[in-house]
């Protein structure tokens, strides 16, 4: 899918509402992810995550996913309160696997990506996102 | 690629003048007499294409003294390595001899005692003169600005940033990207910026709605020189949101995007370019690791950390270059580009000497004009000093130290809070105090000075945090200021340890009691990020302690304990 930016940030807002995972409220990370991929293995390769090093704004952080061929990818922040962010799926006519949107981040912590690939396996791509008070530069 | 013969030209302008001059060879001896313009200038002109490098120059259109940090800790990787060298360590690293010009120039050992014998450093028509005479050599070398311009004095703060816009514009830069200048207010900036004569570059500018590139900010730009294709792609500094107030500029994110700068790379060299050169506000860590990641950039100019080395530094197939602040330094950096190809490099980092260097009386009158309606304001003598002032170390300065005082003492705190920032100009002993010299060191657009309670704990949180930023062993995480300075309290930092675990022994000085993490305690601070901040101006602050002080002597500060250094 090629998204317009309007279109891109709609799907964002949507995607967040839709399909966060709203069961098993503070469940751990470990365990959505178990629950997605049925306890297969996590791939290093084949799903990519853009997110900052440093959040801007705790509140409002702008990442990324793409997994070229995949069928769904599962986005967690794994040291929120609840870790469940949103699952893009993508049909059969989907001309990309990619998406972006943004997440609150309750403080610095990993943000993962599990990617369902086309041939049924999984993998597995993290960021680490500082959310600092600030300070001052040179 | 470079042959280690190419590299070996590197050379610093001054350490060869004065030879084997030996310890102890203080005093007059040098400036006048034995260093001259024609040896500061000195480069025999290599290959086909001439780069010169300016940053950091925190709106110093005069010239003045600038001490080099006596500590400058380097974590992880880059543990012990350039540019987290200083004093004789530095000076052994290069073969400097002790009380040389490149001495005085590149570290702090008997500063005030080299820097009356070697006078001020920096100004704006002594640059213009430099970069006069590398253009004499080479009439189509690039200027290129790496930001951090527009701030830092009170011309600059009542000009909003239009004193130096002018006097830099003489000088015709041919490129620049920012830091402070954003702290003029996005207003401000796009104002000035879409009336620039030459190109404002940030490949990581973009619009914070959209996160797509701004479209003021261009990526990156080409120009022809010596028969190839430069391309020049600005980097803006990272972290401007969280480093300084975003809500000065909320349109603007900015970021690292390392990704970007590939895919920039990518497509300049898909254009023709024969030669990527990245004018980064970086920092020198950030530079490093940035190189290690992106592949295609043969030439890092690099900012923001206010370092000046001598040599380049390799990462791979990248040099980075680092050119110090406040007007102190103008880098050379000639290239041979032939086939598409960077082949060959020579660089000199030229101290700006000002006693030496004879200024260029078209920028004298320029900056003259600038500060006319202000010069009885800037040269009111507020006090003296017996002590060397001064702002560069990780963890404390003198001038830190005397704000610090100032804020105890004006604002009736137990604690007082100070940025760890790396611009403002020393002051020797003996010397006046003027209101121009206090604005160099607290100049900014939100400097009010709030007083409010903070639990220990809390103060702790703000203490982790800020080390965090500098002591991240992952270069992608340090924003490149210092620690934060405090009065009133000292502490242990551990450098090597993770967030949270750093700071211990918090002390509150004036009863020789540990912080209780519950009690609450009387604040003062200045440069908050949070709008809406409060209180007097700081420069008022420190003026009134000073005019009380007279005479302002400071006294060795021993309060901050570092283990893992």
């Amino acid at each position: 899918m090629e998204f317009s930016r309007r279109e891109t940030l709609a799907m964002g807002l949507g995607a967040a509402v839709l399909t966060v995972l709203p069961f098993r409220v503070n469940a751990a990370a470990e365990d959505m992810i178990a629950e997605f991929t049925g306890g297969a293995d996590l791939s290093d390769s084949g799903v990519e995550l853009t997110a900052p090093e440093i959040a801007e704004n705790g509140n409002t952080v702008p990442i990324s996913v793409s997994a070229p061929g995949a069928t769904a990818i599962m986005v967690l922040a794994t040291g929120n309160p609840t870790p469940g962010v949103a699952t893009f799926n993508f049909g059969p006519g989907a001309a990309s696997q990619s998406a972006s949107t943004r997440i609150r981040l309750a403080g610095t912590q990993d943000v993962v990506a599990v990617a369902k690939l086309a041939d049924g396996s999984f993998a597995k791509a993290s960021a680490a996102v500082k959310v600092t008070i600030g300070g001052c530069g040179g | 690629m470079i042959s280690r013969r190419d590299f070996l030209q590197v050379s610093m302008a001054a350490s060869a003048l004065v030879g084997a001059s030996g310890f102890g060879n203080w005093g007059r001896l040098a400036a006048q007499q034995s260093l001259t313009q024609d040896q500061l200038l000195e480069f025999d002109t290599f290959g086909n294409i001439s780069i010169i490098h300016v940053t950091d120059i925190h709106a110093q259109l005069k010239p003045i003294y600038f001490r080099e940090p006596s500590i400058n800790l380097g974590v992880g990787a880059n543990r012990g390595q350039v540019p987290h060298i200083t004093g004789a360590d530095f000076r052994k690293a290069y073969g400097i001899a002790d009380g040389s010009p490149s001495a005085y120039a590149l570290t702090y050992d008997d500063f005030s005692s080299l820097a009356k014998g070697y006078g001020r450093v920096g100004g704006l028509d002594r640059m213009s003169t430099v970069i006069n005479a590398i253009r004499a050599d080479r009439p189509d070398a690039l200027l290129l600005d790496g930001g951090d311009t527009w701030h830092g004095s009170m011309t600059c703060y009542k000009t909003e940033g239009q004193d130096m816009v002018n006097v830099m514009n003489a000088l015709k830069p041919d490129a620049m990207t920012f830091h402070w200048e954003f702290t003029l207010g996005s207003d401000r900036v796009n104002e000035i910026v879409e009336g620039l004569p030459f190109a404002a570059l940030g490949q990581n500018i973009f619009d914070a709605e959209w996160d797509e590139p701004a479209e003021l900010f261009k990526p990156y730009k080409f120009f022809d020189r010596g028969g190839a294709k430069v391309a020049v792609i600005g980097q803006a500094f990272p972290y401007m949101p969280i480093a300084n107030p975003g809500w000065m500029f909320p349109e603007y994110s900015f970021g690292i995007r390392d990704e970007n700068m590939q895919a920039m790379v990518d497509e300049v060299r898909e254009a023709g370019a024969d030669v990527v050169v990245c004018l980064s506000h970086n920092g020198f860590d950030v530079d490093k690791k940035m190189a290690s990641v992106v592949t295609g950039i043969d030439v890092i100019l690099s900012g923001h950390t206010h370092d000046a080395l001598p040599e380049p530094v390799l990462v791979g197939k990248t040099h980075i270059i680092a050119s110090g602040s406040n007007g102190k330094f103008v880098s050379r950096v000639d290239l041979d580009v032939r086939d598409g190809q960077m082949m060959g490099l020579k660089h000199k980092l030229i101290p700006i000497f000002s006693d030496v260097i004879a200024p260029d009386p078209v920028v004298t009158k320029l900056i003259d004009e600038q500060r006319a309606p202000y010069k009885a304001e800037l040269e009111e003598v507020i006090g003296q000093t017996d002590s060397l002032l001064y702002r560069r170390g990780n963890f404390n300065g003198t001038w830190d130290d005397l704000i610090c005082d100032a804020l105890l003492s004006e604002r009736e705190a137990d604690i007082a809070m100070s940025p760890g920032v790396r611009w403002g100009p020393s002051l020797v002993p003996g010397d006046d105090i003027t209101r121009e010299d206090i604005w160099n060191v607290t100049s900014m657009s939100y400097g009010a000075a709030y007083r409010t309670e903070m639990t220990g704990e809390f103060i702790k949180v703000i203490l982790e945090d800020v080390a965090d930023n500098i002591f991240n062993p992952d270069p992608y995480y340090q924003q490149g200021g210092d620690m934060v300075r405090i009065g009133g309290m000292g502490y242990r930092i551990d450098i090597t340890k993770p967030q949270g675990e750093r700071i211990t022994e918090m002390t509150l000085l004036k009863t020789g009691e540990a912080i209780d993490p519950a009690k609450s305690y009387v604040v003062a601070g200045w440069a908050s990020v949070n709008e809406g901040t409060e209180g007097p101006q700081i420069w008022d602050v420190v003026e009134n302690h000073i005019k009380k002080m007279g005479t302002v002597t400071v006294s060795p500060n021993n309060s901050v304990k570092v283990v893992g250094a």
